[in-house]
């Protein structure tokens, strides 16, 4: 793999630019792996990548039926924190956190981590306890997490409003200083070319379309390029779960949604943070390019689209003109929509399947960016040792039937 | 942007009027201090989530606070029938006809496929950005 560096740059400028290796091989499949992950976004990149640096398991595969990172690792909102409610799901993503802060380095790829702060605001009494309540929570967890009043939240983000005048004024809000947001298509091509370097094909444009199985276990996939063999698969297809799990026999308590974001026309730098609202229904970013990132909340109805509907734009950009009033005459650039695989309890499925060797990644719903690299090498631990990792454990399968839930609608809701 | 044909008002309302809430016909266990901790979980949580042809219930809220069903194409998002609860949908992803026609992507061998093919310009257009 050839190496970034300032000193790169420089040497390159010599030759116009036009001698950059390619960062990852387009492979041909080969018959047989030690791990196959079908998913190549995000989260699937990445457990790839651990299992190769980390875990030492190198014959891997990764099977994605378009190209690497389009899906919803391109279609979110960016935003990395860790202040949830529940001890499973702190450490989970603190874990995650923990990883985000050193991975331009680990990846030698700028994936533009920016720990900017996020704001998650309170607008009644309901809003403000439950704000203590996680912020308690989170500071018995180690996350860092507090509780701010309008005027310090006025501080750190001068043109809010914390008038009265707003329909829901703001009351305060939780402020965790070292969550932020990161440049998600980096995030995917750093994790993917990392894989790549360490031995990992990375199979595009290749579709599973059924899954190998005997007495209970797992031999394999076929896909549109021929069977492939290997006796363990980790499946992290997002949107997609539900019908590989109906490939293989397997329900999930899943549900696809579309879930919105869009961007403005480019602003001088005007937000210094993330501010995110469950109450009001909005969450708004500004991006390095200067466009404000805004997120909506999913639409009820399940769908595959790739595109929601326009009552909830109009909801979300209420929300965020009563937030900042000044956004009002703002044009919107582009809006897309994601399929997100939503879980009862708003908390990912991070289990083995009653498939000996078939593993799910899946049901981060609406907040699955920012677990990226956690989720990655937790699940990537899980696959090397045939035993989910301890951090994973909690998210298994059973709970649904067992009751043990991770309720994190609270700290979840809209804004994931 | 859905029109709804509300079954029981007669009249085709927009989207922001009604409330998805969900699966259609499902059955709450008839006795549930008898079912196992299987069934009930199952009950509770697991849903049908299929790429194509879905069932499901939506509640008129600010109409005539009815609910009723709606056979919807979860990949197209065309309404292919309302109908009162009570009743059975008359199209379902069975249907030979809606197989071709809508563009459900049921495939043959018990399994729906993934993704976009070359050979449905309807889906590929759908991926965009």
């Amino acid at each position: 793999m050839q190496r970034y560096s300032g000193f790169g740059l420089v040497k390159h400028a010599f030759g116009h630019h036009e001698n950059w290796e390619r960062q990852w091989r387009n492979p041909e499949p080969k018959k047989q792996y030690d791990v196959i992950i079908v998913g190549g976004g995000g989260h699937g990149l990445a457990t790839a990548y651990y299992l190769a640096k980390e875990f030492g398991v190198r014959n891997v595969a990764v099977i994605e039926k378009g190209w690497l990172g389009g899906g919803n690792t391109a279609r979110n909102t960016t935003i990395v924190r860790s202040n949830y409610l529940w001890d499973e799901a702190g450490r989970l993503y603190n874990h995650s956190l923990d990883l985000w802060k050193g991975l331009s380095q680990d990846l030698n790829y700028n994936v533009m981590f920016s720990q900017r702060g996020v704001l998650n605001l309170g607008h009644t009494l309901q809003d403000m306890r439950d704000i203590q309540r996680r912020v308690n929570a989170n500071r018995l967890n180690g996350i860092d997490s507090e509780v701010v009043t309008p005027q310090q939240v006025k501080e750190i983000e001068p043109e809010i409003d914390i008038s009265n005048r707003a329909r829901y004024p703001i009351m305060g809000a939780s402020w965790q200083k070292s969550a932020g947001v990161a440049r998600h298509d980096a995030v995917a091509w750093g994790f993917a070319r990392g894989a790549d370097s360490h031995g990992v094909d990375l199979l595009q444009n290749t579709e599973v379309t059924g899954f190998k199985i005997r007495d209970g276990k797992v031999l394999g996939v076929h896909t549109n390029r021929g069977d492939i063999e290997a006796h363990t698969v980790g499946c992290v297809a997002a949107g997609n779960s539900g019908v590989l799990a109906k490939m293989a026999g397997i329900k999930l308590p899943l549900e696809s949604h579309p879930l919105q974001a869009l961007v403005s026309e480019p602003l001088k730098p005007i937000l210094n943070t993330v501010t995110m609202s469950n109450h009001v229904h909005g969450y708004v970013s500004q991006s390095d390019k200067g466009d404000l990132v805004i997120g909506a909340g999913i639409d009820g109805y399940l769908g595959y689209g790739q595109r929601g509907s326009y009552p909830t734009i109009e909801h979300t950009l209420q929300a965020i003109v009563e937030m900042f009033p000044m956004f009002s005459r703002v044009r919107m650039n582009r809006q897309w929509g994601g399929i997100v695989d939503t879980c009862p309890d708003a908390c990912p499925i991070l289990s083995k399947t009653d498939v000996k060797g078939l593993y799910f990644n899946c049901g981060w719903g609406t907040g699955g960016f920012k677990a990226t690299p956690g989720s990655g090498h937790v699940f990537a631990a899980s696959l090397a040792k045939g035993e989910m990792h301890p951090i994973a454990a909690p998210f298994s399968i059973d709970r649904f039937h067992t009751g043990a839930l991770i309720d994190e609608h609270g700290a979840a809701g809209v804004a994931h | 942007m859905f029109y709804i044909l509300c079954p029981y008002c007669k009249e085709h309302r927009e989207e922001e009027e009604f409330h998805p809430r969900g699966q259609a016909h499902l059955m709450r266990p008839e006795d549930p201090d008898n079912t196992t901790d299987e069934e009930w979980g199952d009950y509770l949580f697991f849903r049908d989530n299929p790429r194509g042809i879905h069932h499901e219930m939506w509640v008129h809220s600010v109409g005539c606070r009815k609910f009723f069903n709606i056979t919807r194409n979860t990949v197209t998002y065309e309404i292919l029938e309302t109908y009162p609860m009570g009743e059975q949908p008359t199209i379902t992803a069975d249907d030979p006809s809606v197989r071709h026609e809508q563009g459900a992507q049921v495939a043959d061998g018990g399994w729906q496929t993934v993704g976009a093919r070359p050979e449905n310009t309807a889906l590929n257009e759908e991926t965009s950005s």
